[in-house]
């Protein structure tokens, strides 16, 4: 269940950066979590729900960005599919994981008050 | 544009960030990397479900190495001491972290676990993490590599479905391996089919903290682990 504690990092970082643009509100925010990351997307989702109401993001939706899992040769740059034996066939070098445990704050939408 | 303060409507504005959610752990886990380089301390994240052997293991391997390496230990667990009063015995000195409700270790909590317990004296530090196959693995602890202990009664397509923890393993210690004779179904070439679908360069060490088994195996893998680390030592002092 470390969804929990990955949510308290994401809702403190989101709220010093919204400080940091003078923002009064968060409307959105965007996270990738890739296959590989070890986190489950549902968890981090209700964990998210069950966080945020009295913070900066108690409005805010929350958009989860799926990766693919890319395996690559570091060699001869194949792609070694997902599901078969990390090594390259041709070069017999172990793959490099090139994609698929991203666990990244992406982006955010905030709400700054214009002066005029 | 409002009438309390005179501002315009408020705009929407877009901000690209692009950064791991886990930049705070990397940080000190960074920092925890560092102060072990600087000491010439090899620290080892042993990983691995709960009863999988890995205070077990750690008790043997001071009989292995206690006569001539200094051993240190950092234990994680939810509730309890006992891994830690375990190793003591053992010889290894050796500190506690109770999580409470974590179900992992973090870089900080290594960091604070760091001051006090004298670990900069050791050749090896050995962290203990929390038994679980999931939650640990995420977390970097500033350790030099990390090991997973896997008991034979556990299955052997827990590679395949804990591949996470497996991916970043750059050992797997397969434990246990005295209770073979009750288990004729276990078959090793399976475990290795799966760790060759989940780990680029799979290692698997076999043995048993009960017989001795594999222990020399082991001592050596560790004992490799210095050559670089001592290269760096030389190489920090050099002028």
């Amino acid at each position: 269940m470390h969804e929990y504690s990955l949510v308290q990092a994401l809702l403190q970082r989101v709220e010093a950066e919204a400080r940091s643009h003078h923002a009064t509100a968060v409307h959105r925010i965007t996270v990738r979590i890739g296959p590989l990351a070890g986190v489950d997307r549902q968890l981090f989702a209700t964990a998210y729900d069950n966080c945020r109401p009295g913070t900066m993001c108690d409005g805010a939706e929350l958009l989860i960005d799926g990766e693919a899992v890319t395996w690559r040769c570091d060699a001869c740059g194949a792609v070694i599919p997902e599901g078969s034996v990390l090594v390259c066939p041709t070069c017999c070098l172990p793959a490099r994981l090139a994609g698929g445990d991203a666990l990244t704050l992406e982006r955010l939408e905030l709400e700054v008050p214009q002066h005029v | 544009m409002c009438d309390v303060c005179g501002c315009g409507d408020p705009a929407l504005v877009p901000v690209d960030v692009h950064e791991r959610l886990l930049s705070g752990n990397d940080r000190t886990a960074a920092h925890n990397r560092a102060h072990f380089r600087e000491h010439g301390v090899i620290a080892i994240n042993l990983m691995g479900s709960p009863g999988a052997g890995k205070t077990a293991m750690l008790e043997a391997t001071a009989r292995a190495l206690g006569a001539t390496r200094h051993l240190a230990a950092i234990t994680g667990d939810l509730e309890t001491e006992r891994d830690a009063v375990r190793l003591r015995a053992a010889g290894i000195p050796a500190a506690a972290i109770t999580t409470g409700s974590a179900c992992h270790l973090d870089a900080e909590m290594v960091h604070h676990a760091l001051h006090g317990n004298g670990a900069h004296h050791a050749d090896y530090l050995f962290i203990e993490n929390v038994g679980n196959l999931v939650c640990p693995a995420i977390y970097d602890l500033g350790q030099a590599v990390n090991v997973v202990a896997l008991s034979v009664t556990e299955g052997e397509d827990k590679p395949l479905k804990y591949p996470t923890m497996f991916r970043k393993a750059d050992l797997v210690l397969l434990t246990k391996i005295d209770l073979l004779p009750a288990l004729p179904e276990f078959d090793r070439a399976a475990l290795e089919d799966a760790l060759a679908h989940v780990m680029p360069a799979p290692r698997l060490i076999a043995v048993s903290a009960r017989s001795g088994a594999g222990m020399q195996e082991w001592a050596q893998w560790i004992e490799l682990l210095r050559a670089p680390q001592l290269a760096n030592v030389a190489g920090a002092s050099a002028p």
